[in-house]
């Protein structure tokens, strides 16, 4: 139960040195850029772009090699769903179906299908580095300050925060009641039924909620005799101020988006690429 | 008299914490069901529990961020169409909580079906209506198999939401004392 979201380690190069909010908005801009789209070009464009900053970031493999076998596990999930439930959904979409070869009447493989299908997984894999890149490479102190100054409430950016603060203290806790209560006798491995293993969780995560909500009422408390909330704004401590590389940062994923709007709009005509006519 | 959209410093730190807690479930404690992909999240129960205790807003945003941030934790991105579901369905349960008295030691028979059949009601509507029909409009997924997956889903969360949210509310009204217990001597 190692968490990797918060091994943030300090670095010095172009990414790092990006002010949280630059990150936030070119991760908002190059994200809406593939959601949209559903043009391998547009997203095998971004796929490569976000591939080259991760390498600029000089972030390692060993960091996210756990979230890429869940990703690949989800993807390979969804792919294999997608084409049970509609193996024609790409003939639907292109409006026409050349046939590769032929399972039975209902499951037959077109190129439009698979068109489809692999289009989708790039769609997804392709923001992967990109989340990968935010969330390790900005201080976490930082997210907070940065959805502030996009517009968002500073009360919920402040909500926000407290979930990044207290998240590992969370599972510190998890850890210790569950040592506890293994200790006083209580099974979960695998040997123990699976309705007795739930209930002995629940045994875990009832002391877990309720000292969370003791805690609760201590911060709040904390909070209103500091006299927070009380201003209609706030500053942070941790913002960075901006300076060119964000301006360029921005200018740059605000350019692809405006692309791959273009490409949508103006070549394709629809949200589709379609080679097959 | 409560406020439904009051968000006061208690409602923000509820959120904070709720959010954490319901991240932390949410991506290690789920129960199995003998189909891949589709485990039970004891994570809703949780989101349905702070809902009803500290109102919509808060509700919805533990929800949203929590699955957010567990999302993007485990798998790098989003799936923005599923995060905007589970905030709907704990911002609608919360609806509910000026009704409810929990917070004096109150939570009858009576409590307990209005909140059961509430939160069937929200979860069906998010995960029937909210969760597919974004899935199709952004993501363009098969009609078919988001409306399954829809379903599926509705089942499960309805039960993580009516058994281990029941069960946080019965246990959490059981330690408040209840309004008026305490009387004058002569």
């Amino acid at each position: 139960m190692k968490n990797k979201l918060f091994d943030y380690i300090e670095r010095d190069n172009v990414i790092y040195n990006l002010s949280g909010l630059t990150k936030l908005i070119c991760f908002i801009f190059l994200t809406f850029s593939v959601m949209f789209s559903y043009d391998i070009r547009v997203i095998l464009g971004v796929m490569i772009f976000s591939i080259v900053i991760f390498k600029a970031s000089e972030l390692q493999f060993s960091q996210i090699r756990l979230m890429v076998f869940y990703v690949i596990l989800f993807l390979s999930m969804n792919f294999l769903l997608t084409y049970l439930f509609s193996p024609q959904y790409g003939v639907e979409i292109y409006g026409t179906a050349h046939e590769l070869f032929r399972i039975n009447s209902r499951y037959t493989v077109t190129q439009e299908q698979l068109l489809y299908q692999v289009t989708k997984i790039l769609k997804y894999a392709s923001v992967v580095p990109l989340g990968m890149i935010f969330l390790l490479t900005t201080n976490p102190s930082e997210f907070a300050a940065s959805i502030n100054r996009i517009g968002l409430s500073y009360k919920g950016a402040y909500a926000f925060s407290l979930t990044l603060r207290y998240f590992p203290d969370m599972i510190r806790n998890y850890h210790d009641i569950a040592l506890a209560q293994q200790s006083r006798g209580l099974d979960l491995s695998k040997k123990e039924k699976i309705t007795v293993r739930v209930k002995n969780i629940m045994n875990i995560c009832v002391p877990l909620i309720f000292s969370t909500l003791d805690r609760i009422e201590l911060i709040s408390n904390a909070m209103d005799l500091r006299g927070f909330g009380k201003k209609k704004k706030r500053t942070w401590y941790a913002a960075k101020s901006l300076g060119k590389p964000d301006a360029a940062a921005m200018v740059i994923s605000g350019l692809i988006f405006a692309v791959s709007l273009g490409v949508t709009f103006f070549v394709n005509h629809s949200r589709f690429w379609n080679p097959f006519i | 008299m409560k406020k439904l959209f009051e968000f006061k410093t208690k409602t923000i730190v509820a959120t904070g914490l709720g959010a954490a807690l319901f991240m932390l479930m949410f991506m290690y404690i789920k129960i199995p069901t003998g189909i891949p992909e589709t485990e039970i999240q004891t994570a809703y129960g949780v989101g349905a529990f702070f809902a009803a205790l500290f109102g919509p807003i808060a509700g919805g945003l533990i929800a949203f961020i929590g699955h957010a941030l567990a999302d993007s934790l485990q798998y790098g991105s989003v799936w923005w169409s599923w995060v905007v579901a589970s905030g709907v369905t704990c911002f609608g349960i919360g609806l509910i909580y000026p009704k409810l008295r929990v917070e004096e030691g109150e939570f009858s028979m009576k409590d307990m079906i209005i909140y059961n059949v509430w939160q069937v009601i929200c979860n069906a509507f998010a995960w029937i209506l909210v969760a597919p029909i974004l899935d199709i409009v952004v993501y363009s997924e098969p009609t078919n198999l988001v409306f399954t997956q829809g379903a599926v889903a509705t089942v499960w969360n309805s039960i993580a939401a009516g058994v281990i949210g029941t069960l946080l509310l019965m246990i959490y009204a059981k330690t408040r004392s209840k309004k008026g217990s305490l009387m004058k001597e002569d």
